[in-house]
């Protein structure tokens, strides 16, 4: 099947690319890398959950709660899976990406960083890899230091022997960037950061939807990502960690699932990945979440990511012929399936409007990475960002849209 | 090329802002931003005998953020300080004079919210 009968395939999958929209337009939807869309499969498993089998997971030893805990504890073996994992046992479900993060910066963090430590960060992160480092900096007197970005949106790597030294305790780094598009050399900075004895901690969040991860094969101490972006639902992500991390880890929260045994004078942890899930989990999520590892596998990531760089090529081509628009980042071989850029005279937030009535979903801002586009200097973009449904026809909806917002601009 | 959100005035003060820039020496200055667009709008004002008497403002964001400023400010020229905190979010709707949608609502109230915010926290012009 070539790849367009695929995609065509594909899309029936998702009851909602047959939205129309108020103004009578079909639905492109190019704001993936905020939310991906979810498949039919995804949304029947999480009713079934609430039709057939809710119940609480960990505590009944009635029907209902044994099912619950298998489906809930048979998505953890498909994420573990997905992501090469180890163990199922080393895949925590979080909120999210943001709380993977957090999580890592509030127990493992307090647990190692010193006044006089160092953590390094990146000039491309998210807020979510940039905020939790600030709170825990003013908390525990570390230093915080950014790894520089060069002109062309790549990671300075000839400026990271002078900051990774053995002040450095943690590298964290995202694996592809959210505005640049930039796939990072995970390997070559991992060995980097082994160079000096710092962890790692990488930032998942637009790898793991859109391309093959084994977390052994990057060698990541902690690696994070969000089940919302890779068809599932929201409210759920996961952190991997290195068994021996997890083990010697303070928990996070405290509560209810995280304990082994409460007395009135003090506390046993229960095991991981359970000491860092207080309370009752996201079940249907986590389900969810599991389903969408089925689609994605049935799919085939190598698939999925051989498209969406078809798609970018395509769509980077076709848009470096718009007057005055500026891709931000590197060429399209170097990049994920994400175009971020600014039109010269419109603003990223009149572009995304002229793009909604045509019926183009895209995102305008500063895509929660506000250091990197004052690095940048610019003070927003807008940003298409592509999936394993995006088709060049919807590619050239947003091309003739860009030149209409531009007539409108300059007229 | 019609588009009802981009109507000629809105493009025209858009790309053309009256207002823009800054006061020698302005009786009232006030500055915000809102964090999730990035959009920045500074308001400085000059006031005699009660009344506005110039108005300014600087900063940057899209069209209709813009453009409402600079409209605004021709707007407060001759205002007390009560009518300038009587400009409610229908004044600015009828001044524009175009539907819009909740999301570009906040693009275009931001310029009064910088405005009454400043204006808020007085009982009466600076001296």
């Amino acid at each position: 099947m070539s790849t367009a009968d695929r995609t065509t395939d594909l899309r029936n999958d998702f009851p909602i690319l047959r939205r129309v929209l108020p103004n009578g337009r079909s639905l492109i939807y190019f704001d993936n890398a905020a939310t991906s869309q979810k498949p039919e499969s995804v949304i029947r498993a999480m009713d079934d959950y609430y039709r057939r089998y809710n119940a609480n997971v960990h505590r009944g030893v009635h029907t209902l709660s044994e099912e619950a805990t298998a489906a809930f504890e048979a998505a953890r073996e498909k994420v573990a899976k997905f992501i090469n994992a180890p163990s199922p046992r080393q895949i925590i479900f979080t909120r999210g990406a943001t709380e993977s993060i957090n999580l890592v910066a509030y127990t493992w963090g307090r647990a190692h960083l010193r006044p006089g430590d160092e953590v390094l960060i990146t000039a491309m992160e998210h807020h979510a890899n940039i905020v939790p480092w600030q709170i825990m900096q003013e908390q525990l007197g570390f230093t915080l230091r950014y790894a520089p970005i060069t002109d062309q949106g790549l990671l300075d790597l000839d400026a990271l022997p002078t900051l990774l030294t053995e002040r450095t305790k943690l590298f964290c780094f995202v694996h592809a960037s959210n505005v640049l598009g930039t796939i990072n050399p995970v390997r070559d900075l991992v060995a980097a950061a082994r160079s000096v004895g710092a962890r790692v901690l990488i930032d998942g969040a637009q790898s793991v939807p859109h391309m093959p991860v084994d977390v052994q094969a990057l060698d990541a101490d902690f690696f994070a990502f969000s089940s919302h972006k890779m068809c599932g639902p929201t409210g759920m992500g996961v952190l991997y960690g290195k068994r021996e991390l997890l083990e010697a880890m303070p928990p996070f929260m405290g509560g209810g699932d995280m304990i082994r045994e409460v007395t009135l004078t003090g506390s046993k942890w229960n095991s991981v990945p359970y000491k860092f899930e207080a309370g009752t989990p996201a079940i249907a999520e986590a389900i969810g979440l599991g389903a969408a590892v089925d689609y994605l596998q049935q799919v085939g990531m190598d698939w999925v990511h051989a498209h969406e760089r078809e798609i970018t090529r395509y769509a980077y081509a076709r848009m470096a012929e718009v007057e005055g628009l500026r891709i931000l980042g590197p060429g399209p071989e170097a990049r994920g399936g994400l175009i971020a850029f600014t039109l010269e005279g419109v603003h990223p937030h009149d572009i995304a409007a002229i793009l909604d009535r045509a019926g183009v979903a895209v995102r305008a801002g500063h895509h929660c990475a506000q250091p990197l586009h004052d690095r940048l200097g610019v003070h927003a973009s807008a940003r298409a960002s592509f999936y394993l449904y995006n088709t060049p026809d919807e590619v050239d909806v947003l091309v003739d849209a860009l030149h209409k917002a531009q007539e409108i601009f300059t007229l | 090329m019609s588009d009802d959100l981009y109507r000629e005035a809105i493009l025209d003060y858009y790309k053309h802002p009256r207002r823009k820039g800054h006061l020698d020496a302005p009786d009232f200055q006030y500055h915000d931003h809102n964090p999730f667009c990035g959009d920045e709008i500074t308001v400085e004002l000059k006031v005699q005998d009660g009344v506005v008497v110039d108005a300014a403002f600087d900063g940057h964001g899209c069209a209709i953020s813009q453009a409402t400023a600079s409209m605004l400010m021709e707007e407060v020229i001759g205002k007390s300080l009560d009518e300038i905190k009587a400009i409610d979010k229908e004044y600015i709707l009828d001044m524009l004079g175009i539907e819009i949608g909740p999301v570009r609502l906040k693009c275009a109230l931001l310029p009064l919210k910088v405005l009454k915010a400043g204006a808020y926290g007085l009982e009466e012009w600076p001296e």
